[in-house]
């Protein structure tokens, strides 16, 4: 009896070390995201129910939703997350559009096939605030931008010479950041076409498919799950966003997103308390955009593992 | 227009597959008109695509006054003004900085990476899906959640405008990618030869070096190119963390944001030397590029 209950908890405290020797190498790098991101996001929660502006340290104190409320009542909030909504949206839909056209284009054995992907790959190379300054002052600019000396090439001295940045402030960036982002989508779709099973396809084409049947029958359906890691990465990555709106409007003529409202709320004006809430807002926001990301990256990592 | 595409697709289809065919016996026929312009039709795009970049190459080899002309005058001389003014500026310190912020923090995620994937692939913790989607939501936390935080430490820790507390946050950015990526290679070692390393008593560094690493030295390659590019691209916490000891080349390109008289080459030139490392590493390493960017999920 008591042998056998010494045996059981000495089997009990090695299988207990087993589990501790599985899990040590995976204790630093946890307990290193805990610490750097959730941790700092617990604090954000904190301070978004507190009155703390860095100007004026002796008001601190806790005010419950105060800035909540200012938030959903400020009418610069209200439009930052309007812009994040409409700057995300279109970036990633015309982003995957162009990625999926340029995808298929490339899917097909033509001299110079791989210089036109090195071009095409560019972009996406290019730091992202030097990308943002040269759509700003050598594309864009009035005076000396390439956009209005094309339209002085071809129209001669009467062409119109429009200030893109003011006119369309938002369009600007939008087109900034699709084509930094159309090479992603185009990467990923076209690693997706390239894993198509062609033998099946070619069967398909000798019972006599037609190509546009080929393609809304067999390849978007094998593309569906890439299409959605693209678009889902690209959102992340696209809501974020903050070069691009502080290097060609500093969010001026109403292009300020989430991320530089807050950046503005937090390290200018020093009001602790209200970029506080309005970050928790964005978490709130892109749960529920994450979600669904999760959801898509648990479909592929199941089909992968079987 | 679209009527005569879809006209055009039916007989397209049978040239192509008779083309395929014919390129295996070694005698080409002559490619239909379709498939020439759709070749056409690539090159323009990609042309379009690159075209901003070839437009800054171009400028930046310009005479200040070359680059600011209308309409652009693109037969001007060739000039290294716009370098000579860049340099001049002293860009050193801040190139060093991004070099030592994107470099060792490649380093350190790339250390508490791998055992993590280890534990997450070859001898699994319980739960290892979870923790494995733990690690890919704090992905999905943006910056400006923990931003303030951050730096209200820093100011605390006396480490506001120390390059330390960049590696460290850069580490923490992009530690869930690597994890992803090197868990989905290591997960491609074979179990035999593992059990088969293990009955010939070989310890751990040899079954590492040996039956481990061959696997996943595609997949560290991968997990590093991306996480130096996201590193040395940051703009956001360099520029709320930094001032002037530590700031890193985002923040100084930065000092173009408005504009400044005649600058355009200064400006192209700070922005192609700046971004010179990255366009090297990614056309070095494209297929790289591809399962980085999709946390391995594409391979």
């Amino acid at each position: 009896m008591a042998t056998a209950s010494a045996a059981g908890t000495n089997g009990a405290t090695m299988r207990k070390a087993g589990d501790w020797a599985r899990r040590a190498p995976l204790l630093p790098a946890l307990i290193f995201v805990i610490a750097m991101t959730q941790l700092p996001f617990v604090a954000t929660i904190v301070i978004s129910f507190m009155n703390w502006n860095a100007y004026y340290p002796d008001e601190r104190g806790f005010t419950g939703i105060d800035n909540y409320v200012s938030i959903f009542t400020d009418t610069n909030a209200r439009s930052a997350v309007i812009v994040t909504i409409v700057l995300t949206t279109s970036v990633v839909l015309i982003s995957l559009l162009l990625g999926l056209g340029i995808a298929l284009l490339l899917d097909r054995k033509f001299r110079g096939r791989s210089a036109v992907r090195t071009m095409m790959i560019t972009p996406f190379l290019i730091v992202p605030v030097a990308a943002a300054l040269l759509w700003k002052h050598a594309l864009y600019n009035p005076e000396y931008g390439l956009f209005n000396g094309i339209l002085t090439w071809v129209f001669g001295e009467d062409a119109p010479q429009p200030d893109w940045i003011s006119n369309t402030p938002l369009l600007a960036i939008i087109v900034a950041i699709v084509w930094q982002w159309t090479p992603f989508m185009m990467l990923i779709l076209l690693a997706g076409l390239q894993s198509r099973p062609l033998d099946v396809i070619e069967a398909a084409r000798i019972d006599g498919a037609s190509t546009w049947q080929i393609f809304t029958n067999m390849t978007l359906p094998h593309l569906r799950q890439y299409i959605e890691l693209a678009g889902l990465l690209g959102a992340i990555y696209v809501v974020q966003n903050f070069d691009h709106v502080f290097t060609i409007t500093s969010g001026g003529l109403g292009t300020a997103n989430l991320p530089y409202y807050i950046y503005q709320t937090f390290y200018t004006a020093q009001d602790y308390g209200r970029a506080s809430a309005a970050g928790v807002v964005v978490v709130i926001g892109t749960i529920i955009i994450a979600t669904a990301a999760l959801r898509t990256a648990f479909s592929l990592f199941k089909e992968e593992s079987r | 227009m679209s009527t005569t595409t879809r006209k055009a697709a039916p007989g397209s289809t049978d040239a192509t597959s008779g083309d395929r065919l014919a390129g295996r016996t070694f005698t080409h026929q002559k490619p239909p008109r379709s498939h020439m312009l759709l070749t056409v039709l690539a090159w323009v795009v990609g042309l379009l695509f690159v075209l901003p970049v070839l437009w800054m190459v171009l400028t930046s080899f310009h005479s200040e006054t070359d680059a600011a002309t209308n309409p652009p005058s693109v037969f001007a001389p060739l000039s290294l003004e716009g370098y000579q003014t860049f340099f001049d500026a002293n860009p050193w310190p801040p190139l060093l900085n991004s070099l030592t912020a994107a470099a060792l923090s490649t380093v350190l995620v790339l250390v508490l990476a791998f055992p993590a994937g280890y534990a997450l692939s070859i001898r699994p913790v319980k739960a290892w899906t979870d923790v494995l989607f733990f690690f890919l939501s704090t992905k999905m936390l943006p910056v400006v959640a923990g931003i303030l935080p951050l730096y209200l430490f820093a100011q605390k820790a006396h480490l506001l405008d120390n390059i330390w507390w960049l590696i460290v946050l850069y580490t923490s950015m992009n530690l869930p990618i690597a994890i992803w990526m090197l868990r989905s290679f290591l997960a491609e070692v074979p179990v035999e030869m593992l059990e088969a390393a293990q009955v010939d008593g070989a310890g751990l560094a040899r079954t590492l070096k040996d039956v481990i690493a061959p696997v996943v030295m595609p997949g560290i390659a991968s997990a590093a190119l991306i996480c130096f590019i996201f590193s040395w691209n940051e703009l956001l916490l360099a520029r709320v963390l930094t001032s002037t000891v530590a700031a890193t080349s985002p923040v100084f390109l930065t000092g173009f944001v408005t504009s400044q008289g005649l600058f355009l080459a200064k400006v192209c030139a700070a922005s192609l030397v700046v971004s010179l490392p990255v366009l090297a590493a990614g056309f070095a390493a494209q297929d790289k590029l591809v399962q980085g960017l999709s946390m391995g999920a594409v391979k």
